[in-house]
């Protein structure tokens, strides 16, 4: 069957390359005001995008063993 | 009280529709018989299985409880957790997996009919598929009137439309696909919840100033200043903590009766574990589980405690929505803590996690129920197997479809019952939790006491559940002001809180199950022989070995760091 790593790990590229890109444009928008000032959308971005790579380097890893 | 959400957030939600359905297509190709569909073929790595195993737990209802128990009794919320699941979830790993798995039985009710007899296996499917149809449809109900509420989303939509994208993944891919988005569910729930952790922490001043902003919600409460951040410490007196529960009804009534009627039989659960490729793999799915379920206190519960702070700091402007007769809804604090800190974008992530987590337990009991369905009703009452296996598989398949499809409806319509008559629904909720606590004590016995019979566990079964229903009915929380929690004969005695009456409820039917089946074995006759039993009870089943296996991959070697962990959690939080 196919390996779950990469639906998850390609979800959560798409994922995090959306969010970041949206956390750069709206950079300097007012509603970062309720996350105390914090661009948690930038953070939330790269924090999703490493994630969905190290799955994506796993799945691939692991088929080339095999 | 409304929250508005924009085009990003719909456009992250429809990435994680088109992933969740996208996976139930690729699969669909290998459903080829009932085994595949039904049972994933028993082909599940340790880890998948284990992931998937947690999450079917992490449903809606459990993630907008627990923040909301958070909210309501603090710290003490993590013995759901550390007392409630982690030592139930060890047990199954190596003492009863063994017999699960080891002897091929394709559900839990299908374990009773190896062991026991067939009358014990129907009472058993008949309880446990109702049981799990209710159970869907409360928490379907729940997440729509959420939304509703909250979003401004038309009830009728976001509960067809849910239910639809279960339906269309279970549906392409059994059990394989439930168990496959469960992983990717898993990772979204604790992804978009995440934010919410770090962004309240930091707003209240940390952990020091989160301890300090307690104390005098603590105080006014009228319990010592850490009670709302403490574990075990006051739980000499029921009185003294915000739980309303003593040591012992904890260590045995959630700790023992509850968590291990939960855990080690509940079919919707162990299912998982049944999916693994091995024995082995099987042993190790609880432990593996059991590491993110020790760490998940701090992802729902601790907004939950902040809560308390917020509430009590008119300048941070939290609030929750009320009731009709006026009290918080503590259930809806996890989205309230979303509204107030996450921004468009991260609040997308937010709200797909709640849908995650509600579609993990809804295909967990859509899987659960056509699995019980086909094999221990269609297959033992209405269709029996044929010699001509290749045909009864294709058959079989189809009933398991076609059950999926009914169980959602079925679904779909208790969620209905529940918004007419959401008190019944609690009810019939609470009693049907009940059977677990019996059912616990019977197979308990079953995989180690060899003495034990079939007309004794059905007995110890049936007496336990009514024993239950009788002590829910002759007693009441202090204040109950409607028959349904409780006092529908008569009280004769009062618990100063719910929890107190649900632990005792439970403690009683684990206990006159244990002794009916105990005292009905000695004078029935053993109707089985040794042989019958090999695989199926400890004294009579080869001891598997481990030895070739380096200590920390082996699964006692895995019971020993879950456990010391747990260990160690409760001791820094005690």
């Amino acid at each position: 069957m196919v390996d779950i790593r990469y639906p998850i790990g390609l979800m959560f590229s798409i994922l995090g390359v959306l969010v970041t890109i949206f956390g750069f444009v709206t950079r300097n928008a007012a509603m970062y005001e309720k996350s105390l000032g914090i661009n948690v959308n930038i953070i939330m971005g790269i924090v999703m995008l490493v994630f969905g790579a190290a799955m994506l380097y796993m799945a691939i890893r692991k088929k080339k063993e095999s | 009280m409304k929250v508005d959400m924009s085009w990003i957030d719909y456009l992250i939600m429809m990435v994680y529709f088109v992933f969740v359905l996208g996976i139930g297509w690729f699969l669909r190709k290998y459903m080829k018989n009932a085994n595949a569909f039904l049972e994933a073929g028993r082909s599940m790595p340790a880890w998948v299985a284990g992931l998937a195993f947690i999450s079917t737990n992490l449903g809606a209802l459990e993630v907008m409880g627990m923040t909301g128990s958070g909210m309501k009794y603090g710290m003490l919320t993590t013995h759901f957790y550390w007392i409630g699941a982690i030592p139930a979830m060890i047990f199954l790993a190596l003492f009863m997996m063994p017999f699960y798995y080891g002897s091929k039985a394709r559900s839990v009710p299908e374990y009773l009919k190896l062991r026991y007899d067939e009358k014990t296996r129907g009472l058993n499917a008949i309880l446990f598929a109702v049981m799990t149809i209710l159970a869907s449809g409360i928490s379907m109900y729940a997440l729509a009137i959420l939304f509703e509420r909250i979003l401004g989303w038309d009830f009728n939509i976001s509960l067809w439309v849910s239910a639809m994208i279960v339906l269309a993944y279970t549906y392409l891919g059994g059990l394989s696909s439930a168990i496959y988005n469960e992983v990717l569910q898993f990772f979204i729930i604790v992804i978009g919840l995440l934010p919410l952790v770090f962004l309240s922490l930091k707003d209240i001043g940390g952990w020091s100033e989160l301890k300090a902003g307690l104390a005098p919600a603590a105080t006014s409460a009228g319990y010592s200043p850490d009670a709302y951040i403490t574990t075990w410490k006051y739980t000499a007196e029921a009185s003294q903590n915000p739980l309303g529960v003593e040591w012992f009804g904890i260590l045995f009534g959630l700790g023992f009766v509850l968590s291990f009627g939960y855990w080690c039989t509940n079919f919707l659960i162990v299912q998982r574990a049944f999916a693994a490729e091995s024995l082995t793999a099987a042993r190790k799915v609880p432990l593996i589980g059991a590491i993110p379920k020790m760490f998940i206190p701090f992802l729902i519960i601790i907004p939950g405690i902040i809560g308390i702070v917020l509430m009590n700091d008119p300048g941070k402007g939290f609030d929750l929505p009320l009731d009709s007769s006026g009290k918080p809804i503590y259930d809806y604090t996890i989205i309230m803590l979303l509204k107030q800190y996450l921004p468009a974008g991260v609040l997308g992530l937010g709200i797909t996690a709640l849908l995650a987590s509600f579609m993990s337990g809804m295909a967990g009991n859509v899987s659960a129920f056509n699995t019980v369905w086909t094999y221990d009703i269609y297959q033992s009452y209405i269709r029996k197997r044929t010699d001509n296996h290749e045909a009864d598989d294709r058959h079989y398949l189809k009933v398991g479809r076609i059950a999926t499809v009914g169980g959602v409806l079925l679904s779909i319509a208790s969620a209905y019952i529940a918004s007419k008559f959401g008190n019944i629904m609690d009810f019939l909720q609470t009693i049907f939790s009940m059977i677990n606590a019996p059912l616990f004590a019977v197979i308990f016995l079953g995989m180690f006491w060899k003495r034990s019979t079939g007309h004794a566990a059905f007995t110890g079964l049936l007496t336990g559940f009514l024993m239950a229903l009788a002590h829910h009915g002759l007693t009441a929380p202090v204040g109950a002001n409607t028959l349904f929690k409780g006092g529908w004969i008569g009280v004769i005695h009062e618990y100063p809180v719910e929890m107190a009456q649900n632990f005792w409820t439970a403690i009683i039917a684990f206990s006159v199950a244990t002794l009916v089946t105990v005292i009905l074995s000695l004078l029935t006759k053993q109707r089985k022989t040794e042989n019958d039993l090999k695989g199926l009870v400890y004294s009579l089943t080869p001891r598997i070995s481990d030895e070739h296996m380096p200590w920390h991959k082996r699964p006692a070697g895995l019971a020993i760091i879950v456990g010391v962990i747990c260990i160690v959690l409760s001791i820094i939080f005690w």
